[in-house]
């Protein structure tokens, strides 16, 4: 074997060791305006056209804090169960880089906005609770973009619009111990923050980043081994694979007799590997000290108080409140699986006044459509569950309703209208029905009379052919007995 | 009309009385002041355009019969650290040498509302590191009143400009006491505000905890009334105080009898120069306005200097970062910068961009903060800090006001303390304690060396008591004969 090739361990080998992880994630805040400026944070304005004096870093000019950008990050912190601190203060960390034009960073570091918390990550109905070691507000660098250009071999561009965009780190504590554990934690997160409202955690759009803190040890061991930090982990998915790859690493180093060494290192996709960047010696000195332009940060108990009480509920607070409506697992997790497919279910199952047909209707019909919730509204859904409760329509017409509603935007009561797709259980409409069919099958009617009542289903089918299936098969059963009684 | 001599009383009586026009006046000062110039190099540059277009708008607001404002007309010098939309704001560095801020500081935005008329830019010191003037990148300045010594630093062109006569007042900045020893040093009224006082929205930063904008006058009046009008709470600036501002040049009663004044022990022992001669004949004065005189001490001043340029240069250590040679900086020319690597260009900007004494300082700075020395350096200097303020705060339950030196010396020649800057920093002892504890300072001119070398005395004041500073310095200007002294 080359020395180059990176060495991974085997199943055996790596099933002797226990990964302890901690996570870093980045979650972007969903602020209009920018952290320490009145810039706009929108995605896609043209390079540098959301910029100012501020987040330029030009000389001068100084930050003001955005009292939005605290709002949600003290409502992140308490909904990931964190102690939000009544002072936090602000503090630089330095460094060069092109697309950080003050040279440095604003962050907090020894006095951060919020401390111990935690979230409950769940791996095949297994809980495992991980601790939040602490939440901190700081502001986004610009961004460098190395190619795309004519002139890219020689010359790199830096976009500053993101430059002030509100972030806050959320770090764990190193409680982790599978990388489906890290999946189920980043998951519960990103659910969390959407649902809170304080991101849209759009990974693509670099609104979620992730970096992982890994080590491994014999299992039983006490001592926490000697860590690296993985960066790059654009996805949920990729930060798995990472996972893996540089725990059966580690073990490799470690069982070829060597020693893992204290470093940063990159995930790349393309080969699934991680990849040696910074080792320890080259590490960054970010010579952090209290940021003096901006003065210390105070949460006062009726400022958090008013935050606590304007929270929306956890999805883990939903969870339970729909398992004690009688939905099923699969159900829960379905209208669950964000805020908006929680909140468009509960307005419809309000309307509806049925939890778990609603929670039918949505599992089977709503939610193999591609972007149903921008084209579906939660009255819609309601009105269309209810119709079928109240045997207005039936299942079939519902969804044929539905498939209309989506194309088209119209409400069930306007397609019905004009399809006239109305259901017919009014007696009388129906009985006259009934009475020409009855009329038109003399031989039918000979053959209930005499005890052969299966004929009935044929009966009924007439009624629905000429009612074009528009009658409510329960009400025609009813009046053929009835009449033929 | 003798321009050099205007206070803002003067320029306000020949405009009211149809004397001159804000623009006839501006064209003589600007005339006078580039004129002037080549003797002291007190400024950099000058804005005739905006200076005209300012005279032009108080002209017509005086012919309307509107208010044109507390500072009408007024000519004004804005040392070369404040941002100024449209002019070059160059920090005394080759670094910015071509750079035109697009915005404006809070202070010249309200000066400028109030009247004023910016005839240009003053030299300094690079950055605002020095205490000399000679740290800047495009020359020296020259002392009016010797032109063969410096007019102390860093804000020496603004003080220059004042006592040479080609600004009425000035702005300058103070971290550490450039405003204060460049007063004393040219014979003019120099004064550090509340930490907080004046907006440091668009002053370029230096040390951000340390950082003050301060004004120069011919008289304490003066200086007392571009103050008030500039100072306030702004929005762009988190650590700018809500206190009100009151009228100062409202409260120049002279009422000065029966206030306690303290002589910190420590700024007097080993003052034997003739700075010291005068200081104490100050303090007679004082006495004889009625002052009661007490000695008091200020134990923690022997700290200071080493506190000072720990927490000064950790902070220029950061703020300095951002002249990088990517976006507005000056870009190296040199070999190296072409080099392909980022690295490469950062040093070939920096290391050929900055001069000797903003190195030093970065490199003092970035050593105190790094990895394993913060506690040692920074951490302390910080608690030591405390400990300076609470020493004032300590000497304020006494006294109303202390009365120090500002220098150890006056105006040394250009050039005879280049080779020690160990000796330079060691001078700013007296200047610097007031900076740490953020309280209000001022240089008040109060005699000359037997050489005629102007000598400043100087008065600190607790927190927001800039009114009952002036008041003294301003009955003690007058007793002394000492307006317009220099």
């Amino acid at each position: 074997m080359s020395s180059s090739a990176p060495a991974i361990a085997t199943p055996e080998e790596i099933g002797k060791y226990e990964p302890v992880i901690g996570l870093e994630v980045h979650v972007q805040l969903n602020t209009r305006t920018k952290i320490f400026c009145g810039c706009p944070t929108g995605f896609g304005a043209p390079p540098n056209t959301n910029v100012c004096p501020v987040c330029l870093g030009l000389p001068g000019a100084l930050p003001v804090l955005n009292r939005r950008a605290v709002e949600m990050a003290i409502q992140a912190a308490l909904a990931t169960h964190c102690r939000v601190n009544e002072f936090s203060r602000f503090a630089r960390k330095n460094y060069f880089y092109p697309d950080l034009p003050k040279g440095y960073q604003i962050s907090q570091y020894d006095q951060p906005l919020a401390e111990h918390g935690w979230l409950d990550a769940e791996v095949d109905g297994a809980k495992k609770r991980i601790g939040i070691t602490r939440i901190h507000l700081e502001d986004d660098a610009g961004k460098s973009i190395h190619d795309g250009f004519k002139d890219s071999d020689r010359f790199t561009y830096v976009d500053l619009n993101r430059s002030g965009t509100p972030l806050i780190e959320i770090v764990s504590e190193p409680d982790i111990r599978s990388s489906d554990q890290a999946y189920a934690y980043l998951t519960e997160l990103k659910q969390i923050m959407q649902y809170v409202g304080v991101s849209e955690c759009d990974m693509e759009k670099g609104q979620l980043r992730c970096d992982a803190n890994v080590s491994v040890r014999l299992k039983g061991a006490e001592k926490f081994g000697t860590k690296a930090e993985v960066k790059n982990l654009n996805s949920f998915r990729f930060a798995k694979m990472a996972l893996d790859y540089e725990v059966a690493r580690q073990v490799a180093v470690i069982e070829s007799g060597g020693r893992v060494e204290q470093e940063t290192r990159l995930y790349n996709v393309a080969t699934g590997e991680t990849v040696g960047m910074r080792s320890k010696e080259h590490a960054h000195d970010y010579r952090y000290f209290p940021e003096p332009d901006l003065v210390p940060l105070r949460v006062s108990d009726a400022w958090l108080e008013e935050i606590r009480s304007s929270m929306p509920k956890l999805p883990s607070e939903k969870r339970e409140e729909f398992l004690g409506k009688g939905l099923s697992d699969y159900q829960v997790l379905v209208v669950t699986a964000s805020r908006r497919w929680s909140e468009h279910y509960e307005k419809a199952a309000a309307i509806s006044g049925d939890f778990i047909g609603t929670a039918n209707f949505v599992t089977s019909e709503l939610m193999g459509m591609p972007d149903a919730l921008d084209r579906i509204t939660p009255e819609g859904t309601g009105t269309l569950v209810r119709k079928i409760k109240e045997g207005e329509i039936s299942g079939k017409m519902a969804k044929h309703i539905l498939e209309k509603m989506y194309e088209t935007g119209e409400s069930p009561d306007q397609i019905i209208d004009s399809e006239g797709l109305r259901q017919i259980s009014d007696t009388g409409a129906l009985e006259k029905i009934v009475d020409e069919v009855i009329a038109q099958s003399p031989k039918q009617v000979e053959q209930y009379k005499s005890g052969k009542t299966g004929v009935i289903g044929y009966l009924v089918g007439q009624v629905m052919k000429a009612s074009k299936g528009q009658a409510n098969p329960a009400a025609v059963n009813e009046l053929l007995k009835a009449k033929l009684g | 009309m003798n321009i050099a001599s205007l206070t803002i009383e003067q320029v306000q009586a020949g405009l009211a009385a149809r004397q001159f026009s804000a623009v006839e006046l501006a064209k003589s000062a600007l005339e006078f002041a580039q004129a002037e110039n080549p003797k002291t190099n007190a400024y950099l540059h000058f804005c005739p355009e905006r200076a005209l277009a300012a005279a032009e708008r108080v002209d017509q607001k005086l012919a309307a019969g509107e208010n044109a404002g507390p500072l009408a007309g007024v000519p004004l010098a804005v040392k070369d650290v404040i941002v100024t939309k449209g002019v070059r704001t160059t920090c005394g560095s080759r670094l910015l040498e071509r750079y035109v801020p697009p915005y404006d500081a809070t202070a010249v935005v309200r000066l400028e509302q109030a009247g004023a008329v910016i005839l240009g830019k003053t030299n300094c010191d690079e950055f605002a590191m020095g205490s000399s003037n000679e740290n800047s990148a495009f020359g020296p300045v020259r002392n009016p009143v010797a032109l063969d010594r410096v007019p102390g630093g860093s804000s020496g062109g603004s003080a220059a400009a004042v006592a040479q006569g080609t600004a009425v007042v000035a702005l300058g900045s103070d971290t550490g006491g450039s405003v204060r020893q460049p007063a004393s040093f040219c014979g003019v009224v120099g004064v550090t505000p509340t930490y907080g006082r004046v907006s440091r929205y668009g002053l370029v930063a230096f040390a951000s905890s340390l950082d003050h904008i301060g004004p120069f006058g011919r008289t304490v009046r003066d200086a007392a009334l571009l103050l008030e009008t500039m100072a306030g709470r702004d929005e762009c600036d988190s650590t700018s105080a809500f206190a009100p501002v009151p009228s100062y040049t409202a409260q120049l009663d002279g009422t000065v009898a029966g206030l306690r004044l303290g002589l910190p022990r420590e700024y007097f022992e080993g003052l034997a120069s003739e700075s010291g001669d005068r200081i104490h004949q100050a303090v007679e004065l004082l006495k004889n306005l009625g002052c009661e005189v007490r000695e008091i001490s200020l134990p923690a001043t022997q700290y200071a200097v080493p506190c000072y340029y720990i927490i000064a240069t950790a902070e220029a250590s950061s703020n300095l970062a951002r002249y990088d040679g990517v976006r507005y900086t000056t870009r190296a020319n040199s070999t190296r910068a072409n080099e392909d690597t980022l690295s490469g260009m950062y040093r070939a900007t920096r290391g050929e961009g900055f001069g000797a004494e903003c190195k030093r300082r970065i490199m003092l700075g970035t050593y105190v903060l790094s990895h394993g020395y913060y506690d040692a350096y920074y951490l302390k200097a910080q608690k030591v800090r405390t400990l300076i303020a609470e020493d004032f705060h300590k000497a304020f339950a006494e006294v109303d006001a202390i009365v120090a030196p500002v220098s150890p010396f006056p105006a040394f020649k250009i050039g005879e303390k280049l080779d020690d800057p160990m000796e330079m920093y060691l001078s700013d002892i007296y200047t610097i304690t007031g900076d740490l504890a953020g309280i209000p300072c001022m240089s008040v001119p109060c005699g000359k060396t037997s050489e005629g070398l102007p000598v400043g005395m100087q008065i600190l004041a607790k927190h927001f008591d800039e009114a009952g500073m002036f008041r003294l310095a301003d009955a003690f200007e007058k007793a002394g004969g000492f307006a317009g002294s220099n």
